[in-house]
C-alpha cells in the first residue's frame, strides 16, 4: 500500500446485541483513502454505510461492537484507543459532517460559539486567534458578512447556511480526513450542488482525504474518485470511480445505475429501472451472497459464495458468482432495458 | 428578546388584575360577611350596622375597586377576627413561608437534577432504579407521615434536630427536607426524561463528533437543553411550596403564611384570606415570568415563537 495513504481499513465489523440475536450492519468491510483522494461508498438505507463511517469516528452506540483485522489512522492503529484516545483525533484529524444540518447544530449557542469550541479545544485557548480562524472559514464556505454571523443562531439560518457552518466548523482544525455523511440528502437540489462542489473544492485546497457517504449516484459521479459500493453490511463491488461507472459488474450496481436517468439515452415515457425487493434482515448467521433474493441472476451457488471478490484490473473488484465477462455481458444487457 | 420581555410582563399584569378581581368578587359571594362578623347572636340591627361600617351596602364593584385602591396602597385592611391590620399580619409569617419555600425547592432541585441526570446518562442501571425507587417513594409517602417519621428518628430518637418552630436554621431542617421531597420526583423524572431525549439528539453527536470533552458535552450542550421544561414546572413547584406548606407548617409549628391562611379560610375572615390569595397569586405570576424569561435566555428559539 502507498504511503500517502492516510486510512487502511481491513475487514471492519459491527455486530450490535439486540433482542432477537446479533445484528450484523457492518459485516467485512475494506478500504483505504489516500490524502486528496474521496472515497464514495455508496447503497441504499440500511446497508451499513453510516455505521461504517460512526464506526471509524468511534461513534457507535454504546452496546455496538466493533472488529476490524486492521484500522490505521495516520500510521497508527486506533482499533484499541480509548474514548479518550479518540475524542483527542475526533473534530482534529479526523471530522464529520452530518446529514442533518437542520437539527446538527445546538440550537442554544450561537454558531460563533459552536465554532470556535472545537479550535479552543484541540488547538489553542486564544479567543481572538478562534475567531480570526472562524471568520476565514465561515468567508472559505460562502458565507457573507462572516463576522457578524458568529453572533447568530443556528435556527436564524437556513439548512444550505446551517450546512456550510457545519463545513467550517468540521474544517476549523485542519483535519485530515472528513467524513461527510449524506452531507446534501436533506437539502434542495440546488444547493446540494453547490455544497457538493464547495467540499470537492476544500478537499483540493486543503489536500484532505473525504469519504463521502451517500446513496446518490448522481452525486457519486461527480466528486469520487474511488467508489464503494456497500449491499447489507458488505462490499459488493469496489473500483475507481470510471471504471465502476463504465463498466459496472455487480448485479446490484448494475441495477444502481440504470435508476439514474442520463440524458439522451433515457427514453421519453419508458420506465426507469428499480431494484426489486427490500434489504434483507441481518440478525443471526448469515450466509451466502445476501443479494440473492433480489438477483436476477442467483442460483444455488450464490446461498455459499464466500465473501472472496473477484479482482480485475487497477482495483476494480466485485463480489459474485459471474465472471468478469458474463458480469459484463449482464450488466450491458440491463442497462439497454 | 426585549420584546418577548415586554409582551410577557405585560401579560403577567393583566392576569394580575383578572385574578385580583376573581379573588375579590369569589370571596364576596361565597358568604355574607356581615354575618360571620356578627356571629351567631347578632340581632338584624346589627348585622345592618355591620354592613353600613364595612361598606357592604355600597356596590359590589365600588368595594373592589376601593379595596385594590388601597391593596396597591399596601393596605389590605383589618383583619374581622384579629382586628389586626392584615399587612401586619402576613409580614410578621411572610418570612418563615419564604425561606421554607426557597430551601424546600433548593434542596428539590440539587435533588432531583443531579439524579435525573446521571439516571438518563445510565437509563436501567443501579443509580436508574435507585433514582427511580425514589421517586416512587417520593409520590407514594404523603408528606405529613414521612414528616412525622423523620420527627421521630431525627428529633425523638436521635435529638439530632428540633421538632417544633422557627428560632434557628436547624428548625427548618426538616421542613425542607419533607416539603422538598414531595416535588423531587416530578422533577427528577422529568430531568431525566429530558436527558435522555438530548442526549440521542443530532447536536449531542455533533458534539462528540468534535472531541469535545465529557464534561462540556454534559453540562454545556446536553443540560442546557434538557433544563427547560424542568424550569417551568420548577416554577410551578416553587409557588406551590411558597403557598401550600399548610400541612409542614402545622406539623412542625412553625407559624407561617400556609397556616395563617388555613386558621382565616376556617373564621371566614376575608380581608386575610383576600390579601393571601392576591399575594401569592402575584407570586404565582412572577414566577412563571420568571421561568419564560430564564427558558428564552436558555433557548433563543422561544423569543421568536
Amino acid at each position: 500500500m502507498s504511503g500517502d495513504n492516510i486510512l487502511e481499513v481491513q475487514n471492519l465489523k459491527v455486530d450490535i446485541p439486540v433482542t432477537a440475536g446479533m445484528l450484523h450492519p457492518v459485516r467485512g468491510v475494506s478500504f483505504t483513502v489516500a490524502r486528496g483522494e474521496t472515497l464514495c461508498i455508496v447503497g441504499e438505507s440500511g446497508c451499513g454505510k453510516s455505521l461504517t463511517s460512526l464506526a471509524l469516528m468511534g461513534l457507535l452506540p454504546k452496546t455496538a461492537i466493533r472488529t476490524a483485522d486492521r484500522m490505521d489512522f495516520l500510521g497508527q492503529d486506533i482499533r484499541d484507543f480509548k474514548e479518550r484516545r479518540m475524542a483527542a483525533l475526533r473534530g482534529v484529524k479526523m471530522a464529520m459532517i452530518f446529514q442533518e444540518p437542520m437539527t446538527s447544530l445546538n440550537p442554544a449557542y450561537t454558531i460563533g460559539n459552536q465554532l470556535m469550541e472545537v479550535y479552543r479545544r484541540h488547538i489553542s485557548k486564544n479567543g481572538s486567534e478562534a475567531r480570526a480562524r472562524a471568520i476565514f472559514l465561515l468567508e472559505k464556505v460562502g458565507i457573507s458578512a462572516a463576522a457578524s454571523r458568529l453572533s447568530q443562531y443556528p435556527h436564524q439560518l437556513s439548512g444550505g447556511l446551517r450546512q456550510r457552518v457545519m463545513i467550517a466548523m468540521s474544517l476549523m482544525c485542519g483535519p485530515d480526513l472528513i467524513i461527510a455523511d449524506e452531507p446534501t440528502t436533506a437539502l434542495d437540489v440546488t444547493i446540494q450542488a453547490q455544497i457538493l462542489h464547495l467540499l470537492a473544492e476544500l478537499q483540493d485546497e486543503f489536500e484532505m482525504g473525504m469519504i463521502l457517504i451517500t446513496h446518490d449516484l448522481g452525486v457519486v459521479a461527480r466528486v469520487a474518485d474511488q467508489v464503494q459500493v456497500m449491499y447489507a453490511g458488505t462490499t459488493v463491488e469496489e473500483g475507481p470511480c470510471q471504471a465502476v461507472f463504465d463498466n459496472p459488474l455487480h448485479p446490484y450496481t448494475a441495477g444502481l445505475l440504470r435508476c439514474i436517468p442520463v440524458p439522451g439515452k433515457a427514453k421519453r415515457g419508458s420506465k426507469l429501472g428499480s431494484v426489486p425487493g427490500i434489504v434483507p434482515n441481518l440478525v443471526g448467521d448469515l450466509q451466502g451472497c445476501m443479494f440473492r433474493n433480489r438477483c436476477a441472476h442467483a442460483s444455488s451457488i450464490c446461498e455459499t459464495l464466500s465473501g472472496e471478490p473477484t479482482r480485475i484490473d487497477d482495483g476494480h473488484a466485485f463480489t459474485c458468482r459471474l465472471t468478469p465477462e458474463e458480469a459484463a455481458k449482464t450488466a450491458a444487457v440491463q442497462g439497454v432495458a | 428578546m426585549l420584546v418577548y420581555a415586554l409582551k410577557r410582563t405585560f401579560v403577567a399584569f393583566l392576569i394580575l388584575i383578572v385574578v385580583s378581581g376573581l379573588t375579590f368578587s369569589l370571596s364576596h359571594l361565597s358568604t355574607d360577611p356581615a354575618l360571620t362578623i356578627g356571629g351567631e347572636n347578632a340581632s338584624d340591627e346589627d348585622i345592618e350596622a355591620i354592613r353600613i361600617l364595612y361598606g357592604f351596602d355600597r356596590p359590589v364593584y365600588e368595594q373592589y375597586f376601593s379595596w385594590l385602591g388601597r391593596a396597591l396602597q399596601g393596605d389590605f385592611g383589618e383583619s374581622y377576627h384579629y382586628k389586626a391590620p392584615v399587612v401586619e399580619m402576613i409580614s410578621g409569617r411572610i418570612g418563615t413561608t419564604m425561606t421554607l419555600g426557597v430551601a424546600a425547592i433548593l434542596f428539590a432541585l440539587i435533588v432531583s437534577i443531579p439524579l435525573g441526570t446521571v439516571a438518563a446518562m445510565r437509563p436501567n442501571s443501579l443509580i436508574d432504579r435507585f433514582a427511580l425507587l425514589i421517586a416512587v417513594l417520593g409520590q407514594a409517602l404523603p408528606t405529613f407521615w414521612f414528616a412525622l417519621m423523620m420527627i421521630i428518628v431525627f428529633g425523638v430518637w436521635w435529638r439530632w434536630l428540633p421538632i417544633s418552630g422557627n428560632t434557628t436554621w436547624a428548625h427548618f431542617v426538616m421542613p425542607t427536607i419533607a416539603l422538598g421531597y414531595y416535588a423531587t420526583p416530578a422533577l427528577m423524572r422529568l430531568t431525566r426524561a429530558g436527558m435522555i431525549e438530548v442526549l440521542a439528539s443530532d447536536y449531542i453527536r455533533t458534539a462528540r463528533a468534535k472531541g469535545l470533552s465529557p464534561t462540556s458535552i454534559l453540562f454545556k450542550h446536553a443540560l442546557r437543553n434538557a433544563i427547560i421544561p424542568v424550569v417551568a414546572l420548577a416554577a410551578v413547584w416553587f409557588g406551590f411550596m411558597l403557598g401550600g406548606s399548610i400541612v409542614i407548617e402545622t406539623i412542625f409549628n412553625l407559624k407561617g403564611i400556609g397556616w395563617l391562611s388555613y386558621d382565616a379560610l376556617l373564621r371566614s375572615d376575608l380581608p386575610v384570606v383576600q390579601a393571601i390569595v392576591l399575594i401569592f397569586a402575584s407570586f404565582y405570576v412572577v414566577l412563571t415570568l420568571s421561568a419564560d424569561l430564564l427558558n428564552a435566555y436558555l433557548d433563543p428559539r422561544i423569543s421568536v415563537r
